[in-house]
Order: C-alpha cells, then structure tokens, then sequence
C-alpha cells in the first residue's frame, strides 16, 4: 500500500488521493497579450521530468483540499508534501539519492 | 429503504442512528471559530476531532470544513444563533440531512468489520475515541467517527447504505470464525 501524507490528515492509503497534474504553473495574468505558441506552452507544455516532479495532489475522499507534493517519477516515492501556495521546497542531495533508490 | 436498516450478529450489531439534521459548514479557520462559539462550542474541533454541546455534534472533517448534526428539537435555535453569528461573514452552509443515514456500529468485531472496508488503522491507539474523518469505505465514500471503544457512526450517502451495511455484515461473519 502506498501512503501519502496529507498536510492536514496525515499519511492515508494513495487510493483517497487523485493527481492533480504539475504544480506550479502560473497562469498567465493576461491571456490576451499571449502569443498562441506562448498560450499552448502554458496550456499543454509539462515537463515530464525522469526524477523529482512538484505535483498537485487532492485528498478526493479525506479532507478535500489540494495540496503539492515531490515524487520520484522513476521510483514513485514522495519526498516531502506541503501546502498550496508555498514554494518548491529544496531538497537535499541525500534525500532525492533516497528517493531514487 | 434504508430508514430502517438493522443487522445483529454475535459481536456486531448495527442500526440506523437517531435522526439528526446534517449540515455542511465551509469557511475559514477564523470563521469556523465563530460558528462554534455562536453553537456554544468553545472553539472548532482540531482537524479530525470532534465537539459536542447542546443540541450540536460538530465533525472537523478538513480545515476549512465542519460536518454539524443537530438534535432536530435544538436544530432551530442553533441554526438562528449561527445566522446571526456568521452575519456579513463569508461563509457556505449547506443542509444534508436527507442526503446521508447515520449507522450506529457496535460490538468486539466492529473494528474487524471496519477494517475490511477502509484501509485507515481503527484500532484504538490509532483511531481514539472522538476521532471522525471521511474516508472510502469499500469504493463509497463515507465518515467514520469512533463514538466509543466499540461503536462506531458512519455517516454515508443514502444510497450508499445496502452497499456498506452489506460489506459490512459479509466482513463481521468474516470476523467471527
């Protein structure tokens, strides 16, 4: 059973959980000063990285709220899980070598 | 339908709760304080805990949400003081009371039962007295809160019920060998 910490409810079972896709995109402030290729980068660009990724994650049958989280893409472990509207935290080489493993 | 749901076996016995009315409070934390204080709760329940008083159960179900189960011979007064309280404040309430039953679980095999169902610990270092959150229970959604050593309230979609309380008796036979 994978476990995922929830900020607010602890660590539960993945299957309360649903993915939320790549945290972190901002929203352009003013879509119509947009290029369509700058408008489709922003739409459907994602970086699909083999390592560490920042996900938006929802606790869908918990407490409701969204929140952002590491994986390891490769290994599907979780690093770390924090709040929305908090940075990227950074992560230190041991950990994402733990990760990895 | 399910109004009336009763199963008893040795260990585990479940019926259909008392009546309450059910309501969903989404605000702030701030404001979620003030709409205990205006129900005569000293402050919101920490998240997954629970406070009673009066006429009102309140359910930390998430930080910015609080399930409320009146009594419905209080529900009138406590909902005409949280108007008042929450007067001008930004705030949702909305009423659930005939979208979920209320199951009242007890006996020695209820955690077993539960177990089956949910992947949450329910044992009792894990998942103390007083401790209620939404979960999956079997692929329904439902809230589990402990009410005691060996009770349980489930509070689950209407239509849901034959679903869990089926699981849930085909679980305690399970347990019982």
């Amino acid at each position: 059973m994978l476990l995922i910490r929830c900020p607010y409810c602890g660590d539960r079972a993945e299957i309360e959980f649903a993915n939320g896709g790549e945290a972190h995109i901002a929203r352009p402030a003013d879509p119509m000063t947009q290029t369509d290729e700058e408008w489709a980068q922003y739409l459907y660009m994602r970086d699909n990285p083999k390592g560490l990724i920042a996900e938006r994650w929802r606790h869908a049958h918990g407490c409701n709220r969204f929140f952002n989280a590491l994986r390891d893409t490769r290994t599907d472990r979780f690093v770390t899980t924090y709040e929305m509207g908090q940075p990227r935290p950074e992560i230190d080489a041991a950990a994402a070598a733990e990760a990895a493993r | 339908m399910s109004d009336t749901m009763q199963l008893a076996r040795s260990g585990f016995t479940l019926a259909t709760a008392a009546d309450r009315r059910r309501f969903v409070l989404q605000a702030r934390p701030g404001t979620l304080d003030a709409a205990a204080r205006a129900l005569g709760l000293a402050e919101a329940p920490a998240m997954l805990a629970t406070a009673s008083g009066g006429a009102v159960t309140a359910l930390r179900l998430g930080p910015q949400e609080i399930l409320l189960l009146l009594d419905p011979a209080g529900a009138g007064d406590s909902l005409a003081a949280l108007r008042t309280g929450l007067d001008a404040v930004a705030h949702s309430l909305v009423e659930v009371s005939d979208r979920q039953v209320g199951l009242d679980l007890s006996g020695a095999l209820v955690e077993p039962a539960l177990a089956s169902l949910t992947s949450i610990d329910v044992a009792l270092p894990a998942f103390p007295v007083g401790m209620a959150t939404r979960t999956l229970l079997g692929k329904a959604d439902g809230v589990l809160w402990r009410t005691g050593p060996e009770q349980f309230r489930l509070e689950i979609w209407r239509s849901f019920a034959p679903y869990i309380s089926g699981l849930l008796d085909e679980a305690a036979r399970d347990a019982a060998f």
